[in-house]
């Protein structure tokens, strides 16, 4: 189990420098498919079976799937960097730098390595989740289908050409 | 067994990473998916949280997240090409008419 964890981080950090570093956008999106199914390969490591599923056909297939089309419709080629964007590196390195830093320091005081305990297993079958689902979380559940739908209006009222 | 430290280093890295991509990158597309790495990141975290709490509630709020990013990235790429539409540019500098 754990030596595949890292095996998989270490796809997913590599697959996410190629999202930040690589200048032509398709491939920036072809890099954040590979990390959303490393990703999927971690949930399922940590026992989310449900959510693994839902984060390689939703994030990964259809998500990504409209990322790549409007790429394509848009004809979207290779960046050009400016003088601005040359101020953004200079001040946001440094401000992201100490975010890490601190974020890690947090990490290595509130959760220190430790011998495994009895791992509390956690059951994210579908028929757990949808058990939780559909009587604690019923109505952010019916709310969500709402915002969906809004979305879905809002995307064709606004992708829509004028007339 | 898999520290839970080590599973929220990785979120944590995925994490800075977006924000990496959110500030440094000029192409409005690539701002957009690094939004989402932020958003995966954060789900590790939730998803983490679940297993090592032993309880299902971080998973139901990572199913909520993912619910929230697939209305974000259907309105956000309907705004993108509506604005590639009247603009003709993807790039973030040039779309600067409501900065002060």
């Amino acid at each position: 189990m754990a030596p595949l964890f890292y095996v998989i981080a270490a796809v997913a950090v590599l697959a996410g420098l190629g999202v930040v570093f690589v200048r032509t956008p398709v491939f920036s999106a072809l890099s954040l498919i590979v990390v959303l199914c490393a990703l999927a390969v971690v949930y399922l490591l940590l026992g989310a079976e449900f959510i693994a599923a839902i984060q390689v056909i939703v994030y990964a297939g259809a998500i990504m799937v409209l990322f790549v089309l409007v790429i394509m419709l848009l004809n979207a080629g290779r960046e050009t960097s400016t003088d601005r964007s040359r101020m953004a590196r200079w001040v946001g390195a440094p401000l992201l730098a100490l975010f890490v830093a601190e974020m890690l320091l947090v990490i290595q005081q509130q959760f220190p390595p430790r011998d495994p305990s009895p791992a509390l297993l956690v059951d994210g079958r579908p028929s757990a989740i949808g058990k939780l689902l559909f009587q604690n979380y019923v109505l952010p559940f019916e709310v969500s289908s709402i915002l969906i739908l809004v979305a879905i209006l809002g995307a064709v009222v606004l992708a829509k050409k004028e007339p | 067994m898999i520290p839970l430290a080590h599973v929220l280093t990785l979120s944590v890295i995925l994490f800075a990473l977006g924000v990496a991509g959110f500030v440094f990158r000029r192409s409005i597309i690539t701002v957009f998916m690094s939004i989402e790495l932020m958003l995966n990141a954060v789900n590790l975290a939730f998803i983490a949280f679940s297993w090592e709490l032993g309880k299902l509630d971080g998973q139901i709020f990572a199913f909520f997240v993912i619910v929230v990013a697939a209305a974000e990235a259907a309105v956000g790429l309907a705004l993108i090409i509506a604005l590639y539409r009247t603009r003709e540019t993807l790039a973030i500098d040039e779309l600067d008419s409501m900065k002060l």
